[in-house]
Parts: C-alpha cells; structure tokens; sequence
C-alpha cells in the first residue's frame, strides 16, 4: 500500500504544478517549471489551460507529445485527456504540438537508475528522483523505454480533469449556476436545464481564471475509455493508404534529394568522382554532406540512380573491419580491468563452483537492424523566417538543437513538424539523415528539400543493436540450482548514442549493459552477475528493448541448462525459485495458458522464457515442432504485467508484434561488417519473420501491480530464450548464439 | 507515355525504365504506395495492374502503358471501404501502417481471385509482404474475416 501512496501523490504533485504556469514536478532538484509552450503564441479568444489541451474557436486540440512510431501512443495520449475532460478523441483534434521541455519524459528517468523496479527503498525512490530532475535539466521530451503510458496516465488524465473544472467555473460565472449543478459531456458543460455550453464558447473566459487545480481524479469504475478497446485515431487512414508520413511529404518547388555516406559508418569521403552522374536526367545539384555526397533531383529515383552514378573514394574505420575482430574485442573483456560493476553478489559463487561439477557455456548476440518500414527521410526548409523541419523523431528536442547548430540559428527558431512514423524500433532516435537533409537545404536557402535514404543507405547506416556475448558457470546440487556466475560483455549503448547528440553519457555503470540479466527474480543461493564494458566495436543505438533483447537470451537460456542440469522441471523450477510476486504470477500464469506439462506428441517441444524489462515481468511459453523439413513455430503464449491495460486492442496487438520482431531476429537476423562495412543491404538477407512463419500467439496482461507500465518492448526479449529452450526440448541441441539458422533449419 | 491510374489517364515523360512505383509517387503525387525495399522484398508498393497484384518497384514506366493500375485509393475511400478495408479497420490491423497500403492490395487481389482461401493460400499469398511491425496474426484475421463477407455477399 505505500507503494500505492507515495506514487499518487508524488503524480498528483505532477499534475497540479501542471497547470500553474507550465510543469513542476515534485523533484527537489528543480524547482523552477519550464514554461508552457502553449501561452507564448496565444491569439484572442484561445485558452490554453494546461501544456496538453488547447481550445479556440476551431474546438478542442489536446496535445500529444510522443512520438507515434505505430505503437499507437498517439491515441492513447489523447484518451487519457478525453476520459476526464469529456470529450470524443474521435471527434477533436489531436496534434504532436511543437517541441518543448515541458514535455519532458518524468518516467524514462525512472528506469535510468539501478534499482529494481520493485525496490521502492528510499535509495531507489531518491535516485529515481534525481534522475528525473537530471532529464528535466536536459528538457529531453522522448519517446521510449516503454515509457509513455506511465509518463502520461497520470498527468494527461489531470490535464483533461483541470481544464473540465476550469471550464466549469467559467460555465459557472457566466451561467449564474453553481459549479456543483454542472456537468460535462461531449465537449460542452450542461446545464440543469439542458442547455449545451460548447467548451469553445467558454474558452476566452476560462482562459482569465486561475486555473482549477485541486481536482480529484475519477474513479476507475466511471471511466468510458481506459481499459476498454478503443479505435485508434488512425486506423482508417493507415487502412486506407491515405495518412501522410514523412516520406509522403510535397511542398511547392520541393526537391528529391538522397545521400551516399561512407559505408564505414563514421568514416571520411575521401574523394569522389560525379562526371557520369551530373549530366544525367534531373539531376540538380551534387554536394559534398558530412560523410559523403548529396544528389538533388526532381525526383527520388533519379537522385537515387545519380548517386550510385558517383565514384567514391572512402576513408577507413575505426573499429575492427572483420567480424573476428568484433568478437575478439569482446571474448578480451571478461577481466577486471572492463568490468563495468558487479550487479549482483549473492552467497559465495567461487567457493559454490570449487570441486563442483561445472557447467559452462558461451552465448552469442549479433548486431541487428533496426529496418522500419519506411526508410528515413526528412525535409528541411530555410528562410530568413528560421527553419522548418519535417521528420519523425522520438528526441525531437535535440534534433531541434542539431539543426540549429547546423545552419546556426537558435533552437527555437527551428520548428519542428514531427511526423507519424512508418515504425521506428528505436531506429528514429538518430537524427544524421536530419543533419545531412539541414546541410543541403542550407545550400538551398528557400527551398523545401526532401531527403530520403534508399534501402541500402538506410541499412548501411542503421546503428545496430549491440553485439553481445556471455560467459557463463554454474553447478547444480540436490536436483536444484545452486551456483550461477553470469557475465556480459557488451558495449555501452548510451556511450555510443548520447555522443551523435552532443550529450554526454552520465557517469557510473550502465544499466542496459546487464540489463533483462541482472534483475533475475530468483532465490540462488549463489548468484552473481558481471557486466563487462567493450569500447572500440561499431556504433550502435537502442534497438527495441536494447540490453535485455541480447541479456534475456543470455540469461535466460543458460537458467535452463542448469534447471534441466538439476533434472528439474523448467516452468516448475523457475517458479518455485522465483521470490517476486508478480514475476510468479506471469510465470503461473503462462503455465496455466500453455497447460504446461500436458503431452505434446512426439517430435514436439515446449520452452518456457522469462525476462523483466522496463518493469515489466513478462513470461513467454513457445511450442514448437521438428519437421523432416526443419522446426515450425506452432503456439506462443505470453503473460505480461503492466499494472493495468490502457487499451486491450491494442495492447494485444503490441505484443504479438513484440513477439513477432523477437522471434524473427532470433530466427535470422544479423548485421556483421567486412572491409568495414555493414554486409546486409536490403530485406533479402535481413528479413526477420514473414506471415508464414508466424505462429499463434496467445496474450494475457496482467494487472497486479500498482505501477502502470508501457508494452511496446517487454515482450521481446523473452521470445528469443523461450524458443531456444523449446528447440532443446524438441531436439536436444541447445543454442547458443543468434541467429538460430546458422545452427538449424526453419521451415 | 500515357498511364492510366484509378480510371484517370495521365500524361507522363518519364524515362522507360523509372519504376511505376517512382511513376506514381513522384511525378503524380499518388502516395498511398509506398517505397519499402526497391527491390521487391516487402510488398509496400503492391497496386493491381489488371485487377492483379503487382510490385510496382518492379514494373518499368514503359510496361505500364496500356494496362489499368490500380492503387489502394482507387480500392476504397475512407468515406467508402472497400470490404478488405472494413476488415483492416474492424480487426484494427495497423500499427504504424506503413505495410499496410500493400498488404490490403495483396488480400484484395487474393480474395478476388480466391474468395474462399485456405490458411495455406493466405500463407503463399500474403508471406511476401513484410510486416516489420508483426501484425501478421491480425492481418490472418481480417482476410478470414474480408472473406467470411465476400461469401454472404
Ligand atoms: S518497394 Fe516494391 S517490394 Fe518493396
Ligand atoms: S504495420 Fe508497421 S510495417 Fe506493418
């Protein structure tokens, strides 16, 4: 239960700062709330009560500052505002508003510290609370981590409920009617007497009054929207192929343009040669961008087909050309002199392995892209006006910042118009294809250019998902798990990625390099896990899910080996060890579904999976079949705790995509470097899952937890571990290193 | 040359060999095909030529003269959904969407041709378009769905 109070309270000090002015969150660290960006450009007659609802005479805009990356965040943002402030999403507008700090991300900050998620000692609620003033400092406004609904539930739902109150007052002073007698439905108060008082029509006057800031907010058992399922506010466009993404984008006078950069990411155009390109149809303009060249034309493809006109001459690399060297790098890290902290100690593990029979393994993880959909694009226009920018960016401040610099304006001169996203996995994070799009349109003042990578270009310059390896020891005593020394090398994610933003890494360890590993829920009697820190690898960026995507198989997986070292049971083991409540419940749950224990026919296999990150525990249970042909993915199911579902519909379909992309990276997915450069140039040999493969999959969420939390990459990393651990039990061969098919055959 | 686009003739000068896909989003700004791969790996660019569906990515300007070419706006309109449409949105199938313009060509084209298909014909039709979202067990769905009402139709 204290739980449940200090996380009310501390977000109901979120929401009613909300409104005085701006945002204040409760932290100590940072006293002064940034201003509401809203109240700077108000005309006449427009109130903006809150940085998240605007009313004018046009109607009801609420805003909906992160980023939709296709996880629906968009909708959901404005749900929570309509549940209190009553009116239809479907019916008002809804807009990603313009960039500002005070839509700073409160809840990333708490998962960037090193605590358990269920730790909520003083040290841990003191940590988490600093981090948040540290992301408030930064005004990073940014889309991931999971963590939009918990950024939102709270102070959305406040938003919607202080506006409806400040518009009743108004509705009150005007009417004569105490606020007690009104009521609120359909984007109008009501009064006794029926009449309709459209909010509109209240605006002017709502916007002089002192804001209604001590509002309570509803019941659960009144809401109409939360946890029921909703249609998303673009389902019709996206079914229909009429929403306009980034790459849909025309302007008058707009130009095509594409990039050529050094297939060694980070490396020099040395020099190029453009004769066979520059006479060629519609071919405009040919430049020298940061890293390579920019060709303009009339039209994507012919930019596209000058640029592979060009003669390149590329600069080296700083990291190993050839992948032995990757491996190499990382193999050297398991020594004191990388560790990047010891997360766990428990018991005595040397003394628990001494004169024990010993099992060993070593677990690999490759590099993988990111590879949305729609390839990145952005279009950039400068006037002596200041710069306008058109992209989808889950870090939309900084790609503010960036363009600033580039074509050196202040921040706030650029606005940036961010864009629905043709999927993301962590991929729009980056912002070079915004920084090189800035550079030729400063070449090109007045004129709005459109820059959009081909396929190759956007596989030749993903930042991949770290590349990762395990190193593991255990023993096992009585038919039980008694020793696990667990250690990963992997780069630091964020040393790599804060840099491209001119930011840098805070100091200490880094949680994503042990993370999905070092928060096992279980009781060992000996328990330790080390994270290794390998500098001088390729670039890499957050990938869905980041650390644990590569630490849940790791970890997970060589959990098995010793489990079924013990002669154990591996679902009954697990939850007989695991000592957190809700990772039991998932676990319990997921056996229940699967009917775990039951026969599966012969040639048949089951494995089980557990992974927690972002907070949330989430099991997975995946049935497989080895045919004469190779192995068929028959059934997964999933249980996942998130505190409680916003929408089922969607939170449904979250999952299963969340399992799909697990499964199919695992299956077939990787990025390895030759000569320095990326091997993989398109969808033919980085596919990951087509429609034929995809099993069923068969989701439950639970609600048990007081703490509200995302699912857009929790289901992820479990899918990996659980159908490694069920090909062992179809076939006895265990994997140790993804992709799976460079062991065994799918069909 | 001349290309007809959802019943409406257009005069284009474009170099024989530009993808239709280019064709069709570039010079006459009818973007609800989407570029994916080029390469014909994702499906993104489907449209039907002749009522079949077709990677635009993979049909030269100069092949496209002569045919009818449907793309998704010339299917249906979010004022009037086409049946595969209405399954999309009623079994929600998108996520960020960016798939799915050639995925509701590709059932379409499918049901048309195969009113009543089995799990296999869904399997053999619809694999080669890419979903990296994973809304595959959604988009099983709606085509069942698409055709459960084509057969009461
Ligand atoms: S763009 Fe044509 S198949 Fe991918
Ligand atoms: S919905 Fe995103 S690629 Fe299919």
């Amino acid at each position: 239960m204290g739980k449940i109070k200090t996380y009310t309270r501390r977000a109901f000090l979120v929401g009613s700062a909300a409104v005085i002015g701006g945002v204040a969150f409760g932290f100590y660290m940072v006293k002064k709330p940034h201003a509401n960006p809203l109240l700077k450009d108000l005309k006449d007659g427009e109130a903006a009560l809150t940085p998240w609802v605007k009313i004018d005479a046009e109607g009801v805009t609420l805003i909906a500052p992160h980023a939709d990356i296709g996880q629906g965040v968009r909708s959901m943002q404005a749900m929570l505002i309509a549940e209190e402030l009553d009116v239809d999403p479907l019916a008002v507008n809804v807009s990603p508003g313009d960039p500002a700090p005070a839509y700073y991300n409160t809840a990333l900050a708490t998962e960037a510290v090193p605590f358990m998620s269920t730790d909520d000692s003083f040290a841990a609620e003191t940590m988490r609370d600093v981090m948040g003033g540290v992301i408030k400092l930064m005004g990073a406004q940014v889309t991931g981590g999971s963590s939009a609904v918990p950024d939102s539930f709270d102070k959305l739902r406040l938003a919607g409920a202080v506006a409806r109150e400040t518009l009743k007052k108004a509705a009150s002073q005007q009417s004569g009617v105490p606020v007690s007698a009104l009521k609120t439905e359909g984007g109008a108060v009501m009064l006794p007497d029926g009449t309709r008082v459209p909010y509109e029509d209240l605006a002017a006057a709502a916007a002089k009054l002192e804001p209604v800031t001590d509002v309570p907010l509803r019941d659960p058992n009144e809401w109409r929207y939360i946890g029921k399922p909703q249609q998303r506010l673009d389902i019709v466009a996206k079914s229909t192929g009429t929403l306009t993404y980034g790459i849909d984008l025309e302007f008058d006078g707009m130009v095509h343009a594409t990039v050529k950069l050094n297939p060694r990411q980070g490396g020099e155009l040395i020099s190029y040669d453009a004769s066979a390109a520059e006479g060629m149809r519609g071919v405009k303009k040919i430049m020298r961008v940061t890293g390579g060249v920019a060709v303009v034309a009339d039209n994507t493809w012919r930019a596209i087909q000058a640029a592979n006109a060009i003669d390149y001459k590329w600069g080296p690399v700083s990291y190993p050309s050839e992948m032995e060297g990757h491996w190499d790098l990382l193999a050297g890290s398991f020594n004191d002199d990388h560790i990047d902290n010891v997360w766990r100690e428990e018991g005595d593990v040397e003394a628990a392995l001494s004169g024990a029979d010993v099992v060993e393994a070593e677990y690999r993880a490759p590099y993988v892209a990111h590879a949305p959909l729609e390839p990145i694009s952005a279009t950039v226009l400068v006037t002596d006006d200041g710069v306008d920018v058109w992209t989808a960016s889950q870090l939309p401040r900084f790609v503010q910042a960036n363009v600033a610099g580039i074509v050196g304006v202040e921040p706030d001169q650029v606005r940036l118009h961010n864009q629905y996203a043709g999927g993301s996995f962590g991929h729009r994070l980056e912002d070079e294809h915004v920084k090189r799009a800035a550079e030729v349109a400063m070449a090109m003042r007045g004129t709005p250019v459109k820059l959009t990578y081909s396929r190759e270009e956007d596989f030749a310059h993903d930042f991949p998902r770290q590349i990762s390896m395990g190193r593991m020891r255990g023993a096992v005593k009585d038919g039980r798990v008694d020793a696990y020394d667990l250690g990963i090398a992997s780069p630091s994610v964020q040393a790599s990625q804060l840099p491209r933003q001119n930011q840098v890494a805070p100091p200490g360890a880094d949680r994503q390099i042990a993370a999905g590993a070092w928060n096992l829920p279980y009781a060992l009697p000996n328990f330790r896990m080390t994270g290794y820190r390998t500098d001088g690898l390729a670039p890499v960026s957050s990938w869905r899910s980041v650390g644990a995507s590569t630490n849940g198989f790791f970890a997970d997986c060589f959990l098995d080996e010793l489990i079924i070292a013990a002669g154990a049971d591996p679902l009954e083991e697990r939850i007989r060890m695991c000592q957190e409540p809700l990772a039991r419940a998932v676990l319990e749950a997921v056996g229940e579904m699967s009917n775990w224990g039951s026969d599966l026919g012969p040639a048949r296999g089951r494995g089980v999976a557990f992974v927690e990150s972002f907070g949330v525990p989430v099991a997975e249970v995946v049935e497989v079949t080895n045919t004469p042909d190779g192995i068929r993915i028959d059934k997964v199911y999933v249980a996942a705790e998130v505190g409680r579902v916003i929408d089922p519909v969607n939170f449904d379909n979250l999952v299963k995509g969340g399992v799909v992309f697990g499964l199919g990276h695992a299956m077939n997915c990787e990025i390895t470097y030759s000569d320095g450069m990326a091997e993989q140039q398109n969808f033919y040999d980085h596919e990951a899952m087509r429609l034929h493969q995809c099993p069923e999959i068969i989701v439950r969420g639970l609600e048990n937890s007081d703490q509200i939390r995302g699912i857009g990459e929790p289901p992820v990393p479990p899918a990996a571990p659980a159908l490694a651990n069920a090909i062992f039990a179809a076939t006895g061969k265990r994997l140790r290193e993804m992709p799976f098919n460079k062991h065994i055959d799918f069909v | 040359m001349q290309i007809k686009v959802n019943g409406t003739s257009y005069d284009v000068d474009v170099e024989e060999d530009m993808p239709l896909l280019w064709v069709l989003r570039d010079e006459l700004d009818i973007k609800g095909v989407k570029y994916g791969c080029g390469v014909a790996q994702c499906g993104a660019c489907t449209v039907h030529i002749d009522g079949v569906a077709m990677r635009s990515c993979q049909v030269p300007a100069a092949d496209a003269v002569g045919v009818e070419v449907t793309t998704i706006e010339g299917l249906g309109t979010p004022g009037a959904l086409h049946i595969v449409q209405q399954a999309w949105v009623d079994h929600q199938v998108a996520q960020c969407g960016y798939c799915q313009s050639g995925q509701v060509m590709q059932a379409a084209s499918l049901l048309a041709e195969n009113p009543n298909p089995t799990d296999q014909d869904i399997d053999d039709a619809m694999s080669g378009n890419l979903c990296r979202c994973g809304t595959y067990p959604r988009i099983r769905e709606a085509v069942k769905s698409a055709a459960a009402k084509l057969q009461e139709a």
